[in-house]
């Protein structure tokens, strides 16, 4: 259905919120005009996720990504230095890039073969006379960058808007999640080697809300939890109450994060009588190493919290019995593609990456113990805005009068959608 | 599975061999299960042991899932494990219970070796569910062993030989 998309207000029409309630349109979830205006209020100037500094960790290495709807080339010239370019040939647009990854010092596109130094520069020679003496005098036969590239604590990010807001400032309060994550080794972390590339048939806004969500997990999951008790004898009796509550937390600009203690093992550095005594004493160092360097506080974060984060617009780093980098974009506003990886410490023994993956297949991807049964959930609940006509609204309410929500309230999808709203508002300015 | 077939398996039958036709009736057994949900035959169909993994589109068909990140990686507990979940209305995504076909072919006899045989072949698996149909293909490569003169998966991985798992999302069903 077309929607009227009022340019002039604060607020659009998909969300409803009112003291006590908070209600979003399924038609926000439904309609291609809410997508084409999503491409340009949000994937054209929100910092969008395109790797991490371990998947370049040489010069010269590059990786092909999809972000925002674009196909672009991450890379690290010989110099060392990130790069990031729109992966399509000045001369025609064939993708000069066709591996997923590798290491090139330069680029060659294999339809007119025009080649390309890996810092973008136009690199093919041509006989005097074939082109204008000042061809390439302003550059258009070299590869195009992306406007914005920056990097934290790790993490790299695109912007296509040249004017947006430094990484820095967009990210916020997110800044330290981020940096608890870098804080898990002293060597570094990296991507393991693999991602699973898999896609949901439902609006990409359903797994920014169901990545943070922790009202599902005891009915979704029922079986996970099952699962639990018989391989490692928890959830609920082995792990006593740490003196924490689960919390949601506004960390601005639409980031918002879950943080609790965590009800299974963490490789880093919580250990479960299923690793046995060896693993107790394995454990143990970590746990003291972390001390050492962070403080026995934050030691503590780092070892036995559980942290569900969204970086607006639909960057999830979810810190739980394994750590999960997840992003994802839509085809259509009822189809996502999505790419996870696992991140690991770097220099990690083999018998506890070993578990970490294990903990990660557990629960996580399209062939673990809980992620399908969210995948089903998500394309459920689709297939239910067919009805819209007739039920046109989510609650999204839940917590709305606490003044510390929980991990099982609703405030940190609040957050996002409070996000959408305002850039879907004012959809095209720089923010 | 007699102990006629174990002797010639480990080659002690005057250089006979499990004949592919036996592999394959075997296999097809394998896959009859699957496509009718008798998970729990399926399961006595493995060697105390085994184990089951789906690598992700893309690594090395040789990749450990030590070192990479996988779609399934199964030890002989977490399988049984798989089994008891799929056997509950509690996993969501196969249930109601999906509809399947897995069709094999190309089965080739890669080495035989103390007392096992490498066996490779292709599959195909159509997935139909809530009117979406989808189809996974690659290729299987099961280690078989005889075990109180039965034919027991040693173990089974399952490569999709597809450049990432879209559209079909998930491998929920036992490949």
């Amino acid at each position: 259905m077309a929607t009227a998309l009022a340019k002039d207000v604060a607020s659009t029409q998909w969300v409803d919120e009112k003291p006590g309630s908070f209600r979003v349109s399924r038609s926000a979830f439904t309609d291609p005009d809410v997508l084409a205006r999503e491409r340009d209020a949000i994937f054209d100037h929100c910092w969008l996720y395109i790797g991490h500094e371990s998947e370049l960790g040489k010069p010269n290495d590059f990786v092909r990504r999809d972000v925002g709807g674009r196909d672009l080339i991450f890379n690290r010239d010989r110099k060392g230095e990130y790069r990031a370019f729109f992966n399509t040939c000045p001369h025609r647009g064939a993708s000069v890039v066709r591996d997923a990854a590798g290491s090139a010092i330069s680029f060659k596109c294999f339809y007119h073969g025009w080649s390309f130094n890996n810092n973008g520069t136009f690199a093919t020679r041509f006989a005097e006379g074939t082109y204008a003496d000042d061809f390439n005098s302003d550059g258009c036969a070299n590869l195009k960058p992306v406007p914005k590239l920056a990097g934290f604590a790790g993490f790299w990010f695109v912007n296509f808007d040249p004017s947006a807001v430094s990484l820095e400032d967009y990210l916020g309060d997110a800044k330290d999640f981020l940096l608890v994550v870098a804080d898990h080794s002293a060597n570094g972390m990296e991507i393991v080697d693999g991602v699973q590339e898999y896609s949901v048939k439902s609006n990409w806004k359903l797994l920014v809300e169901n990545s943070f969500d922790g009202y599902h997990a005891a009915e979704t999951h029922s079986t996970y939890m099952e699962y639990l008790v018989d391989a490692i004898g928890g959830p609920a009796d082995l792990f006593p109450a740490r003196g924490n509550v689960s919390r949601a937390y506004d960390l601005g600009n639409g980031h918002a994060v879950i943080e609790g203690p965590a009800p299974w093992g963490r490789p880093v550095a919580q250990w479960i009588p299923a690793w046995g005594e060896k693993g107790r004493e394995d454990i143990a160092a970590i746990y003291a190493e972390l001390v050492e360097r962070l403080g026995e506080e934050r030691a503590n974060r780092v070892a036995y919290g559980n942290r569900n984060l969204v970086i607006f617009p639909n960057l999830v780093i979810n810190d739980i019995m394994a750590i999960t980098v997840r992003t994802f974009y839509p085809e259509s506003p009822d189809f996502m593609k999505v790419n996870s990886w696992a991140l690991a410490p770097r220099g990690e023994s083999r018998v506890f990456r070993k578990r970490r993956l294990d903990s990660f297949l557990e629960f996580l991807g399209p062939g673990g113990f809980a992620t399908p049964d969210d995948v089903e959930a998500l394309e459920s609940c689709q297939r239910g805005y067919r009805n819209q006509a007739a039920v046109g609204w989510n609650d999204i309410s839940r917590g709305i009068l606490k003044e510390n929500p929980a991990a099982d309230d609703e405030s940190q999808m609040r957050t996002f959608w409070r996000e959408w709203d305002r850039r879907m508002a004012g959809a095209g300015e720089s923010a | 599975m007699s102990a006629a077939i174990e002797a010639k398996l480990s080659g002690k039958a005057g250089g006979a061999e499990l004949s592919r036709a036996e592999i394959e009736d075997f296999l097809y057994l394998e896959a009859h299960l699957l496509d009718e949900w008798r998970l729990d035959e399926w399961l006595a169909l493995f060697a105390n042991g085994a184990t089951y993994e789906v690598p992700t589109t893309g690594v090395a068909e040789d990749a450990d899932s030590a070192d990479s990140l996988f779609l399934i990686a199964d030890d002989y507990a977490r399988l049984q494990h798989r089994v008891k979940r799929l056997n509950k209305q509690g996993a969501h995504s196969e249930w109601p219970r999906s509809h399947t076909v897995r069709s094999l072919s190309n089965v080739r006899i890669l080495d035989r070796e103390n007392g096992e045989v490498a066996v490779r072949s292709v599959f195909i698996t159509y997935r139909s569910k809530a009117d979406v149909t989808n189809c996974y293909f690659g290729h299987h490569l099961h280690q078989l062993r005889i075990v109180d003169g039965d034919v027991r998966i040693a173990s089974k991985r399952s490569i999709l030989d597809m450049n990432s798992l879209r559209p079909q999302g998930r491998v929920s069903i036992i490949l």
